[in-house]
């Protein structure tokens, strides 16, 4: 066990983990953050998305004592005051269907809107095709990412 | 009340700017309970003006939180922006609660609507004696009940006592769809909200005060069983509480936490008697399946002798393996067991199944046992299993403590049901023209009820009827069923038999226009082109019906027009839980692999309840069915499923996805499935556009094996 220092959603957070533990079952099991989820415990789904430093990362494969100081930001914490500009595209679209993944993709579109605010079709596939969604929200959620980029999409969907 | 976590008390969804309130089931008694109305099980009107509305279904995705409640509203004259929505756990007060079959829409169809029927009569009536006049002058809009000629109105709230003293009325008249103003609008979805916010409490999210987590090793050969183990090593993992065997075939590691509980499992040592399948591999599936075929078949439908027609013959074989249903939120379930009693939460779509199997297997009353449902990271069927239930409320019933169990994906991939593997054997005898006069579909699958037990009819597996009905108006066309057996545990996936009928049946009718040299969408038509009834168990296919959904979804695709340099088309449709459905895919073919572009669906499933949600369900579903065609296969090598993860079981990703138009047939026939029947057609129109592109019937599924 070690004490462990984080800093989530601008909130100083000590916790008394094994080093080892995947960042994603502290915000989970620990800090009681149940909105990051576990989809295959590999980085190869993406709905454990998370921001460290304001990059996204898979919280399931990254262990916390390499977080140990850092700023993460989890959907709890992606918009301060009401709702991120993607939270209301996401429900102006009716993107969620089970919504399970959703945050982990509304964590993934945030990263690629902080830094491309107006994304391409192509910059969106890339940026996204990290997060599966099995009940297939795909289409819906490259049109919420361009209504929150203020723009239309570019050719109508996906090529 | 038990020692829940608050938040699943508190509205666990409030819409911005709606009043749309989604709480879990709980009982009413208490003050003022003569002030609540109540005529039916599925709704209550409070004096303060809250109308709620139970849901007996549970929500997946599929939108049913939303959908149920818009038809009970309709029928009530309800504001839309007043209802707050209630989860029912399993109760006897709902009849069968089992959320799948595409069926949710279908069934409750007619209850809800009398419930909603029922409840507006009686409003109207306690208005009109509140006032001292006639019924027929008083009439019910938006939530209260007004009185045209004085101009007075009261609220629905204001009426509840008065309307829980009166007689409920067992005839009433339901509204004509003309009249409809919630039925048919895009409303939104109630949950949404919850959903973006990472709110919303999904099984594996719910949590009990004192609650530990469990994770199970379970044996990895297919009906193999723990021979022994050693704690040791587990427990000198920091926070593991307990070691110890549950069933026959797994051994549960429970601790403070669920990475604690993973590690401990990680170094747990367990020995495996591995029975009678340790040889077992697809290769031995595949061949038994073949040898299966001979055996004598069922009947599941037959029009004229297709034995005395005669023609030019052709014939061909169609396989598909096993799949798995893969939903994003592997399977758990939090279980308290407490001596005589037993409560569960759990992301089920079979409430009354988990109560009973636990009751069973902790040796309680049904009764003794409460199932409460959460919400569903996606079920696919996977959740109309109660294992996860099962072992929770082992795990809980051997450590004296509420549990969660929680399955990870290898977990969830390897230790699943799946998708029948099956085989299909198809032919024809062809008039002059190139049409069959005569054709014969064999399905050779094993049966999923019948492997769990369940009566199987007349050796017929009991979700054929829904699943692989007749499409065309042959002359002589006869479906056949062969029930095969397998030791790989099998399950309900999305579509169920109906995708490997549709593959089979419309990949092989492709062939028969190819061999005619006809345009497969005229072919199809011509074998549509009279009206006539099919009927097949308890729904009867109209040609008229399913040429409407190819039509239009021809028209819409362009399917006259020509295509860009490098594009290709294919077509397919299919009929499946009574709701008819046709799909145009456009592929390119980029080294050697076919890129999806743009899918064009139409649908015809009676009156549709909120377009939005069928558009939904309709990509949703081709997405599914697109993974399903291109990659998705589960091997067996040494009696041990050899995919574990989204690595090598790999769903859709974005860059893989098409643009998918979604057209409804405008229809006032009463509601038919949705969630299903889109998967069938993608497969089958899929291969048919390689076809187009390569000259290569593809035979076999998945298409990149």
């Amino acid at each position: 066990m070690a004490d462990i220092t984080l800093r989530v959603n601008g909130s100083e957070k000590k916790v008394s983990v094994s080093p080892e533990t995947p960042l994603l079952w502290v915000l989970r099991d620990t800090l009681e953050m149940t909105g990051t989820k576990f989809g295959c415990g590999a980085g190869l789904c993406g709905a454990c998305t998370v921001h460290v430093e304001g990059s996204p990362i898979r919280s399931c494969s990254t262990p916390v004592s390499q977080i140990a100081g850092k700023n993460v930001t989890t959907i709890e914490g992606l918009s301060a005051n009401g709702l991120h500009i993607l939270q209301q595209a996401w429900i102006a679209e009716e993107v969620p269907q089970c919504g399970y993944c959703q945050t982990g993709q509304i964590m993934s579109a945030a990263a690629l809107l902080a830094k491309t605010p107006n994304p391409t079709d192509d910059e969106i596939t890339k940026a996204m095709n990290g997060n599966l969604c099995r009940c297939g929200t795909y289409e819906r959620i490259r049109k919420a990412i361009h209504r929150a980029a203020g723009q239309a999409p570019s050719n109508g969907g996906a090529r | 009340m038990s020692p829940l976590s608050r938040r699943e008390f508190v509205a666990a969804g409030v819409a911005a700017g709606a009043g749309l309130v989604i709480g879990f089931y709980l009982p009413h008694k208490g003050a003022g309970e003569k002030e609540v109305f109540s005529p039916n099980a599925y709704l209550r009107i409070t004096p303060d003006n809250k109308v709620t509305i139970v849901v007996a279904r549970s929500e997946m995705g599929q939108g049913v939180r939303t959908a149920l409640p818009m038809i009970l509203a309709e029928e009530l004259e309800a504001d839309w922006k007043q209802i707050e929505i209630e989860q029912a756990g399993a109760s006897t007060l709902y009849g069968d609660q089992t959320t799948g079959g595409s069926a949710s829409i279908r069934t409750t169809w007619d209850p809800m609507r009398k419930a909603g029927a029922q409840a507006r009569e009686m409003l109207i009536s306690a208005a009109a004696l509140t006032w001292a006049v006639p019924r027929s002058s008083c009439a019910a809009e938006t939530g209260r009940i007004k009185h045209a000629s004085s101009g007075r109105s009261l609220t629905y709230g204001e009426l509840a006592g008065k309307a829980s003293t009166l007689a409920i009325p067992t005839d009433v008249t339901l509204k004509q769809s003309k009249d409809y103003k919630i039925v048919g609008q895009r409303l939104p979805r109630v949950d949404s909200l919850d959903k973006v916010k990472g709110e919303a409490v999904f099984g594996i999210d719910f949590r009990v005060p004192q609650m530990k987590f469990a994770v199970l090793s379970r044996c990895p050969i297919i009906g193999g069983k723990v021979s022994g183990f050693s704690d040791k090593e587990s427990k000198s993992i920091s926070g593991v509480s307990y070691v110890g065997k549950i069933g026959d075939s797994a051994v549960a590691v429970a601790a403070d936490s669920v990475w604690a509980a993973m590690e401990g499992r990680r170094v747990l040592n367990v020995t495996w008697d591995e029975g009678p399948n340790k040889d077992l591999n697809t290769a031995a599936i595949t061949a038994s399946l073949k040898q299966a075929a001979s055996k004598k078949s069922s009947s599941l439908f037959a029009a004229g002798d297709v034995t005395k027609a005669g023609g030019r013959r052709i014939s061909a074989e169609y396989e598909l393996p096993f799949m798995a249903h893969a939903p994003m939120e592997p399977g758990n379930c939090t279980a308290h067991y407490q001596g005589t009693k037993c409560e569960l939460w759990a992301p089920t779509q079979v409430p009354q199944d988990c109560r009973d199997s636990v009751a069973t297997a902790i040796g309680l009353d049904p009764d003794q046992v409460k199932v409460n449902v959460t919400l569903m990271g996606g079920g696919f069927g996977r959740r109309l299993e109660h294992d996860y239930a099962v072992e929770a409320a082992l795990v809980s019933k051997a450590i004296s403590a509420p549990v969660k169990v929680i399955w990870t994906r290898e977990d969830d991939m390897r230790s699943s049901t799946y998708r029948p593997a099956s085989l299909h054997q198809l032919s024809a005898a062809l008039d002059g023209s190139g049409y069959p006069v005569a054709l014969t579909h064999r399905i050779v699958a094993p049966s999923i009820s019948g492997q769990k037990g369940q009566p199987t009819p007349g050796n017929v597996d009991p979700d054929l009827p829904d699943e692989a009905g007749p499409v065309y108006g042959i002359p002589n066309y006869s479906i056949e069923y062969v029930m095969a057996e397998t030791p790989v545990p099998l399950g309900w996936m999305r579509s169920v038999y109906a995708l490997q009928a549709a593959f089979a049946l419309e990949s092989f009718i492709d062939g028969l226009a190819v061999a005619a040299g006809k345009d497969p969408v005229q072919y199809r038509l011509h074998l549509l082109a009279k009206d006539q009834d099919l009927p097949y168990f308890a729904t009867t296919w109209k040609t008229a019906r399913m040429r409407g959904v190819l039509q239009l979804a021809a028209e819409k695709a362009g399917w006259d027009k020509p295509l860009a340099g490098g594009r290709h088309r294919g077509v397919a449709c299919f009929g499946c839980f009574a709701s008819y459905m046709a799909e145009v895919v456009e592929i390119s073919m980029e080294n050697d692999q076919p890129r999806v572009h743009r899918v064009v669906a139409a649908v015809d499933c009676g009156q549709v309840v909120n377009p939005s949600i069928l558009e939904q369900q309709i990509q949703g579903g081709i997405v599914y069915g697109l993974a399903n065609a291109l990659r998705a296969k589960i091997t067996i090598d040494k009696g041990r499923v050899v995919q574990g993860n989204f690595d090598d079981y790999a769903p859709l990703r974005m860059s893989e996805t098409p643009s998918v138009e979604v057209y409804a047939v405008p229809s006032q026939e009463t509601p038919t499935g949705i969630g299903e029947p889109s998967v069938p057609p993608v497969a089958p129109a899929l291969c048919n556009a390689i076809y187009a592109a390569t000259k290569k019937r593809i035979r076999a599924l998945p298409i990149l094996s």
